[in-house]
């Protein structure tokens, strides 16, 4: 079934970071791999170091322990092979308009030039729906739009993998659901490697085709399972795979005084 | 245990929304006059007016020219000294030293700004340096920049640079400090470094604080010019506005001292109102990044 060779290994990777007063632990020990043209959801509550998780991969932070390799090579900084999409709306450049934001990305990691990054830009806003905005400010999009066009650079850069931190989580629900289809849409079109980062368990089976569950403080390995974003029941279990997800992040009494706000 | 709160049952139902052209007002345009007060430029100007007429009224009950000329008299002698082109040669003296200062200033603030993101102690110098020199008037070190660099124009330039350098600095760096995690990541995603992460990242991140620096700057350097040429205009060579008042202060002749400082009111609020008004509009209102 699957490929030989996985496209990202993670193995044993600990992440540690520092705040004020603490040296923090944020994952502990996690392996996992991601093939081609997977969906690949990182879930768990806050504090089970998912984001942090990403952002190594990103190559914004160095494990402490364990390593990180993209197509064999090792991550050791940031790269225009893998490409994160932010939950922030600030992650545009607001003096840039929605083309020139997705040529920035092209222009200033020297991927492409001239009128062909111009070619690969606007057919990218195409996909995303943005053709009639592109001459259009950040400010003036509302949050969705902003975001399609934050997945729009990145996919331009046709990445090796698109990282997602979150992407949809600052979206109302309704929206929110709306990009959930429509980055589906995209991804059967494109068939591109995405590894998504989400706290909600709806999103995870939706999204995702395979889920990692990370337990928190520090974050574990918990489970990995398949999904096929319908939601279904198990054979084994007679169980839905959201009560499944449920059961497992949620069986053990999760500590109250999280003070460490961090996904 | 309390029993359940009691909820109202009612019927549900659905509506047809009501077409545009059946509501009364969805659009309408403004009437003129709304129109018309609704344009600051007019509003300021009758308030210009209104002082004019104000002063005009004070010059005339009062009638002694020595101390307080009216707005008429004023107007004539700027007219006057305008058309001789002593004052436009004046303000042109002042301007030129004070561009130069200005750009002085400038490219050292930026020099400095950079060396304080880039090393942690270029950070500790220049929050040090800023933190002492800022609140010491850049007037007061007119004495020894005439002891170092002796009577003339440099003297003038050194106290200009000293005005300038540390608001757009302290701007600056604040601005650069403030720019936001997100945008610092996506800038070091697509593989931007060095001065290329600076120039376009940075300095665009941070625009709208560097340009109230720059504004500061220019509003600092304009007085701190001014003061300057009143102590020791004439040994800048031809001398600028200040000392064109204080010359004509000396000969008692009052509306050209109140011509003077007409011309530096009016230099100020047109670089105010035409270069740094249209540079925030082409920039940061443009950009929706106005605070």
């Amino acid at each position: 079934m699957a490929p030989a060779q996985p496209l990202l290994e993670v193995e044993g990777v600990t992440l540690q970071y520092r705040t004020r007063e603490h040296l923090v632990t944020a994952t502990y020990r996690v392996c996992f791999e991601v093939f081609r043209s997977d969906r690949f959801v990182l879930l768990g509550p806050s504090g089970c170091g998912k984001s942090t998780l990403l952002k190594a991969v990103g190559g914004y932070l160095k494990p402490v322990e364990g390593s990180i390799r993209l197509k064999g090579g090792e991550v050791t900084r940031p790269g225009r092979d893998r490409v994160m999409v932010f939950q922030e709306f600030d992650q545009l450049l607001p003096w840039k308009t929605v083309k020139q934001n997705v040529l920035f990305g092209l222009l200033a990691s020297g991927t492409l030039s001239g009128p062909e990054a111009e070619a690969r830009a606007m057919a990218y806003i195409e996909k995303v729906n943005l053709t009639g905005f592109a001459d259009a400010y950040p400010h003036t999009l509302s949050g969705g739009m902003k975001q399609r066009v934050a997945i729009a650079r990145g996919m331009a850069m046709e990445p090796d993998i698109l990282l997602m931190d979150e992407p949809f989580a600052a979206l109302d629900a309704l929206t929110r659901r709306k990009m959930q289809d429509e980055l589906l849409r995209l991804w059967e079109d494109t068939g591109f490697t995405i590894l998504f980062v989400t706290h909600s368990i709806p999103e995870a089976v939706r999204i995702g085709n395979r889920i990692l569950l990370l337990s928190p403080h520090p974050g574990q390995v918990r489970a990995e399972l398949n999904s096929d974003g319908q939601d279904c029941e198990d054979q084994a279990t007679g169980k839905r795979l959201s009560d499944r997800i449920h059961g497992m992040l949620f069986s053990e009494p999760v500590p109250e005084d999280e003070t460490v706000a961090h996904g | 245990m309390a029993e359940r709160p009691a909820v109202t049952a009612r019927p549900e139902f659905v509506r047809e929304a009501v077409r545009e052209h059946d509501i009364g007002v969805v659009l309408k345009p403004l009437t003129a006059w709304e129109r018309i007060w609704g344009n600051g430029w007019l509003r300021k100007g009758l308030i210009l007016t209104a002082l004019a007429l104000l002063w005009q009224a004070y010059g005339s009950y009062l009638n002694n020219p020595l101390i307080l000329p009216t707005f008429g008299s004023t107007v004539q002698s700027f007219a006057e000294r305008v058309v001789t082109g002593e004052l436009p040669g004046k303000a042109w003296t002042s301007v030129k030293v004070l561009l130069q200062g200005y750009a002085i200033g400038l490219v050292l603030a930026l020099a400095f700004t950079i060396a304080a993101i880039t090393t942690r102690i270029g950070n500790d110098l220049l929050e040090l340096l800023t933190a002492m020199l800022n609140p010491l008037p850049a007037i007061a070190l007119l004495p020894l920049a005439l002891i170092w660099l002796g009577l003339g124009n440099p003297s003038i330039i050194f106290v200009l640079v000293h005005a300038v350098m540390w608001p757009i600095a302290l701007n600056t760096h604040s601005g650069f400090q403030a720019v936001s995690g997100t945008l610092r990541m996506v800038g070091r995603n697509y593989g931007l470094t060095g001065i290329r992460y600076v120039l376009q990242i940075l300095i665009p991140a941070a625009f709208p604080s560097i340009l109230s620096g720059l504004k500061i700057g220019w509003a600092f350097a304009w007085r701190t010019l001014i003061a300057a040429e009143l102590v020791f205009g004439t040994t800048s060579g031809s001398g600028g506005l200040g000392w064109f008042i204080y010359e004509n202060k000396n000969t008692l002749d009052i509306p050209a001292v109140f011509a003077g400082l007409f011309s530096v009111i009016l230099i100020g609020l047109l670089v105010e109102s035409l270069i740094f008004r249209v540079a925030e509009q082409r920039t940061v209102r443009k950009w929706g990044m106005h605070a």
